[in-house]
């Protein structure tokens, strides 16, 4: 009989530096080298290290740079790269200002992993099924990004380059997350599509954040959620609504978080009706790329993109009224 | 390269000797003998491991030991009284027999108590909110469920 193996047992051996400046971080991490990797909260680099998907040498903890942790709400939204899910899901401003991104971090992993899991961690480790990117995305977040030598910008929307593959460079590290203030009468939401309402990975994601013509949001009772979506379509329909913006995220639907950008055309400028919105969510789900996994069918995740884009269409909506509706019914617990 | 580690254990101050890449886990398990903290899933998933750091739950498995450093660490031999007397998350839980193999006990304990320090009476919701990061496979959590409403006043 074999010994029995504890999990450290199995996990490569590491050291750990706990530099106490950026500057500090970032000439460690060049003089590494391929043996060393940025750890964040580790909530998923230790996991990683433990299923030997990645064999670290030398781990380079951020924890102890002082000042990563900071949410700056006046103005655009600047977000440090170690702000906790935890700290995000307590923040009554983001949750009615920046809905979508409460959602993702309300349906993130469990309490225990909110207190540790990071934001920049989860947008660094770029799983096609990272919970903030699509929030992110649709909120138009820019990455500051710092190096050695310099400074720069990174749109989220150019950050994943593949399934665990960013747009960093070695030694880059992420020091700023940047969402602009939305226009007036925006709603955001995000839509984790899993089969428990914890501890999931999703099957998909899906994220929309809508702003409509000032002028036409004024039936306060507009949005009734016990109505079905074509009766309050067509009161909708009755008021002009006109679209503004729309932008619309799709997670676990292809390699990278991705925008339906060709789904956003057909709606932007446009009057919002029942068929319009059915045409974009056709079209969200003819671009989304999905494939077979243990989560769910590449066939499957297609359908589910065209029910849940318009259904966070519709919560979007709902939410400028409301933006401290829940996205997931009370009824399921 | 061994780390020297300054923290607080259950309320006294240690002081430690450790390899890089120690989990909490293992160093409260197995260099400071604590073994009331719980290995499950060993990957942050069932929260058997549930430490508090600073008040906050963490999963202690998947969390590296040197980042305690300066830190508050509370296990579930530390909530007692120190004189043989329960706490009245455990008392409850005795009462409403919250506990069946108990292997997933230590940790739920610990994620009552952030959560009641944080709101003192939780509705059923917040209750189920608080307990979702453990994970208990006899499926008992109506009574733990109960549990916490009793010990909240409910």
């Amino acid at each position: 009989m074999p010994e029995p193996v504890s999990m450290e047992a199995l996990m490569n051996k590491f050291e750990y530096l706990k530099p106490k400046t950026l500057d500090e971080a970032i000439s460690l991490l060049k003089r590494h080298g391929e043996k060393a990797i940025l750890i964040a909260g580790g909530t998923d680099v230790i996991v990683m290290a433990k299923q030997k998907r990645m064999a670290p040498e030398v781990l380079v903890s951020l924890r102890e740079v002082p000042g990563l942790d900071s949410i700056h709400t006046h103005g655009t939204l600047r977000l440090g790269p170690m702000v906790t899910h935890r700290a995000i899901e307590k923040s009554e401003f983001i949750r009615k200002e920046f809905s979508a991104l409460s959602d993702a971090v309300d349906s993130l992993g469990s309490i225990q992993i909110r207190n540790v899991a990071t934001i920049g961690g989860n947008i660094c480790t770029a799983a096609p099924s990272a919970d903030t990117a699509c929030p992110f995305l649709v909120l138009d977040a820019h990455l500051k990004v710092k190096g050695s030598q310099s400074e720069r910008m990174i749109p989220l929307s150019q950050f994943f380059r593949g399934p665990g593959r960013t747009a960093l460079s070695r030694g880059e590290i992420l020091t700023e997350i940047q969402i602009p203030r939305p226009l007036p009468n925006t709603g955001s939401a995000y839509w984790k599509h899993q089969r428990r309402l914890a501890l999931d990975l999703p099957i998909l994601g899906v994220a929309v954040l809508i702003s409509l013509d000032k002028a036409t949001v004024t039936c306060s009772d507009f949005l009734c959620t016990t109505s079905p979506i074509s009766a309050v379509l067509h009161r909708l329909e009755e008021d002009e609504l006109v679209c503004r913006e729309i932008r619309i995220a799709l997670g676990v639907a292809a390699p990278t978080p991705m925008r339906a950008v060709k789904a956003e055309s057909l709606l932007r400028g446009k009057k919002i009706t029942d068929e319009l919105l059915e045409e974009v969510s056709e079209a969200a789900a003819k671009e989304a790329q999905p494939r077979d996994s243990i989560r769910g069918e590449a066939w499957y995740r297609r359908d589910m993109v065209k029910v849940l884009v318009k259904r966070m269409t519709m919560k979007s909506m709902e939410r400028i009224l409301r933006p401290e509706e829940k996205v997931f019914p009370d009824r399921l617990w | 390269m061994k780390h020297i580690l300054n923290f607080t254990l259950n309320g006294e101050p240690i002081q430690v000797e450790i390899e890089p890449h120690l989990m909490l886990l293992q160093l409260l398990r197995e260099k400071l003998e604590l073994t009331g903290t719980k290995e499950g899933c060993g990957m942050g998933e069932c929260g058997a491991c549930t430490v508090l750091l600073d008040g906050k739950t963490v999963n202690s498995c998947i969390f590296p030991a040197v980042e305690a450093e300066g830190k508050r660490i509370t296990t579930i031999e530390g909530i007692a009284d120190g004189k043989g007397g329960l706490h009245p998350i455990q008392k409850a839980f005795i009462e409403h027999g919250a506990i069946q193999c108990g292997f997933c006990t230590p940790g739920m304990v610990l994620s009552v108590k952030a959560l009641l320090d944080e709101i003192p009476k939780p509705t059923e919701e917040e209750i189920r909110n608080g307990i979702a990061g453990n994970l208990c496979r006899c499926t008992g959590y109506l009574q733990i469920v109960q549990a916490v409403k009793a010990v909240s006043g409910q």
